[in-house]
């Protein structure tokens, strides 16, 4: 069996069960990983195309979730993509208040970002 | 001088209300859909009032209420609005221990910032324009012999403003006072961590300000907050947060076609050159707490100098006096008048602020001091207090180029002038920077090349209604406070009046 290809981007079972929840309630979802001030450096979640994606964002992967038909977009703007593009993120979620327009906020959670290095490998992949 | 009593306690200064309904039309109004939420305190985590849950319903009666007040509000003379506005400063004055507790005890600052800071420059924030309004003219000039150009300011009408939890009073106000000195009606979204201490201020002023003037609508982003900002009856939104919440008003406002302002963030530079170690004096000290600033209010300042580069020279040296200097700052309760570090805002916040101390970890950055979550038992055992965190590190690692909002400080050491201005230049984000040398070209030079909207120098983290605040680059479009903020809140109208009896000639 092949070793599946490195991504750039994960998703914990807890925060899969909100994502699964979310589509439930809204419809397709989709991320996009803001920068900047108090509720940012956060992944945000919206409705899918509620975010008009540009020339200069990147998407960075897709999350492949049970019960959910299709991959879940992952995206963050270029400029802030050349200062990250070496970790791997996985969305995470804990319990707290407020976040932008991000969608689930009412349900007291929100969205968090664990990170780590990518291996050498792994950004030989991706990178090439 | 000792600890305020909690809210809801024998002895406080203020109460808050078990419950707060939408301020709309000058009066408490149910949600529509009937759902609340709890408010917690981060200084112990417990909730200690709940909020009406805003959805679009109410944002349309707000807006209702604010499209009937705004003819008026916006015809009454500058002097009329100008006296509101100084009447308000003036009864936010006489509250001013009321409003800092409660600012203290929704947000976690300490309160020895929000009665020396938060509040007294809120309300010199509503005599400033108050100043600024009465002394605003038009202008005239003559473009033929017999033609002349009048340009009038007049309202834009009804305008949105989301506000962040950082400063939440603070932050209203910059927002409010040069919007009512304008001539408009708000309709204001307080952010949802931090909902309740606006109502505090709401039951000192409200008496003062015309129905509908100023209407709050409680709740969350996606469910009050986007139907405000993408509404087509407003004419401007003004918004502070974060890049990704900042594309999407920018993209309501452009179905809309209706200006904004957006302030998102920063990643500031604090730059220290060698020669401010020349001496062991008190401009070295001064300089030594402008290092420090990054732990004002609990780093959660989107000015916050969270990059410190330090000259080659004096690095090992200002460095450790840095360390020492941080490790004094006095964590504690909020509401004791000795504490200098309080509780950051949310849990959330302290999750991510550890996330990225974990990352910072990773990357190979260094812990001078801090790095944790502090445990300060008892009743504030269930708050969120994190320890101010000197990281050591080069400028391409995630936690010198993403904005962590909290008391957490990257620092690096640079060459040169031009090593400097490289590294503080090399951010997505231009909102903040400060600049420290005891040489005045320098500074000055300084000053100039860094690309930010507000470089202190030889000073840091002050923010006078008269000095104008904005970010370069990625940390947004347009300014706050300052008189121009009145421009951003007023239409131009010309009035091209011919006074002429004859014909142009032309048909």
């Amino acid at each position: 069996m092949d070793t599946p290809a490195p991504q750039r981007v994960a998703v914990t079972d807890q925060a899969a069960e909100l994502i699964r929840r979310l589509v439930e309630q809204h419809g397709h979802v989709m991320f996009h990983q803001s920068g900047g001030c108090c509720d940012g450096s956060a992944p945000m979640c919206y409705p899918r195309g509620e975010f008009r994606t540009g020339v200069n964002d990147v998407h960075l992967g897709d999350l492949d979730i049970d019960g959910v038909a299709e991959g879940v977009e992952v995206w963050m703007s270029g400029p802030q993509f050349e200062y990250w593009r070496h970790t791997h993120l996985t969305i995470d979620v804990v319990s707290g208040r407020g976040s932008g327009f991000s969608l689930e906020a009412p349900e007291g959670v929100r969205f968090l970002l664990r990170s780590r290095l990518l291996t050498s490998e792994e950004l030989a992949w991706l990178e090439a | 001088m000792g600890q305020y009593a909690a809210p809801g306690t024998a002895g406080s200064v203020v109460e808050y209300r078990s419950r707060y309904d939408h301020f709309i039309g000058g009066e408490y109004v149910g949600p529509a859909r009937g759902g609340y939420f709890e408010n917690p305190t981060p200084v112990t985590g417990k909730p200690f009032t709940e909020m009406a849950r805003g959805t679009a319903e109410d944002v349309e009666r707000a807006i209702d209420a604010a499209e009937s007040a705004v003819s008026t509000w916006g015809r009454k003379s500058p002097a009329e609005r100008a006296g509101i506005l100084l009447s308000v400063a003036e009864r936010m004055e006489r509250n001013l221990e009321k409003l800092a507790v409660a600012e203290s005890w929704e947000n976690g600052k300490p309160v020895r910032e929000t009665l020396a800071a938060d509040i007294p420059l809120a309300i010199d924030h509503f005599r400033y324009f108050a100043g600024a309004l009465r002394a605003q003219e038009g202008t005239l000039s003559q473009v033929d012999e017999s033609t002349v150009a009048y340009h009038f300011h007049e309202p834009l009408g009804v305008v949105a403003q989301i506000i962040p939890w950082n400063f939440p009073i603070l932050m209203a106000t910059w927002k409010l006072a040069p919007a009512l000195a304008g001539g408009n009606a708000v309709v204001l979204k307080p952010a949802e961590q931090t909902p309740a201490s606006i109502h505090v201020l709401l039951d000192v002023i409200a008496d003062l300000l015309p129905a509908g003037t100023v209407n709050v609508v409680n709740g969350f982003g996606v469910e009050a907050g986007k139907p405000l900002a993408s509404n087509p009856r407003i004419r401007k939104v003004a918004f502070t947060g974060e890049t990704t919440t900042g594309r999407l008003i920018l993209q309501y406002a452009s179905e809309n076609i209706i200006p904004v302002t957006v302030e998102l963030g920063g990643k500031s530079p604090n730059i220290f050159f060698d020669d401010v170690a020349a001496a062991d004096d008190a401009f070295y000290d001064k300089a030594l707490e402008g290092f420090t600033l990054f732990a004002l209010n609990q780093g959660e300042v989107c000015t916050c100098p969270s990059r410190a580069l330090v000259q080659s020279g004096i690095y090992r040296d200002f460095t450790a006096d840095a360390v020492a200097r941080t490790k004094n700052i006095t964590p504690g309760h909020p509401l004791d008048t000795d504490t200098q570090i309080g509780a950051q805002a949310s849990n959330d916040q302290l999750e991510k602020i550890l996330s990225y101390i974990d990352i910072g970890k990773q990357e190979g950055a260094r812990i001078l001091t801090g790095g944790n979550r502090v445990e300060l038992g008892g009743e504030l055992s269930g708050g969120y207090y994190v320890e101010p965190t000197i990281f050591e590190g080069h400028n391409k690692q995630r936690i010198f180029q993403e904005e962590i909002f909290g008391p957490v400080v990257s620092v690096t050491s640079f060459d040169d002038y031009d090593d400097a201005m490289k590294i503080a230049n090399d951010t997505l984000y231009g909102l903040g920077a400060g600049v420290w040398s005891r040489n005045g070209n320098t500074a000055y030079r300084a000053g100039r090349d860094i690309q930010a909207g507000r470089v202190w120098v030889n000073n840091y983290h002050s923010y006078p209604a008269h000095a104008a605040f904005g970010g370069y680059k990625q940390s947004g479009i347009g300014r706050e406070t300052h008189k121009m903020m009145l421009d951003h809140y007023q239409q131009t109208k010309n009035l091209l009046v011919s006074y002429s009896e004859s014909a142009m000639g032309l048909f």
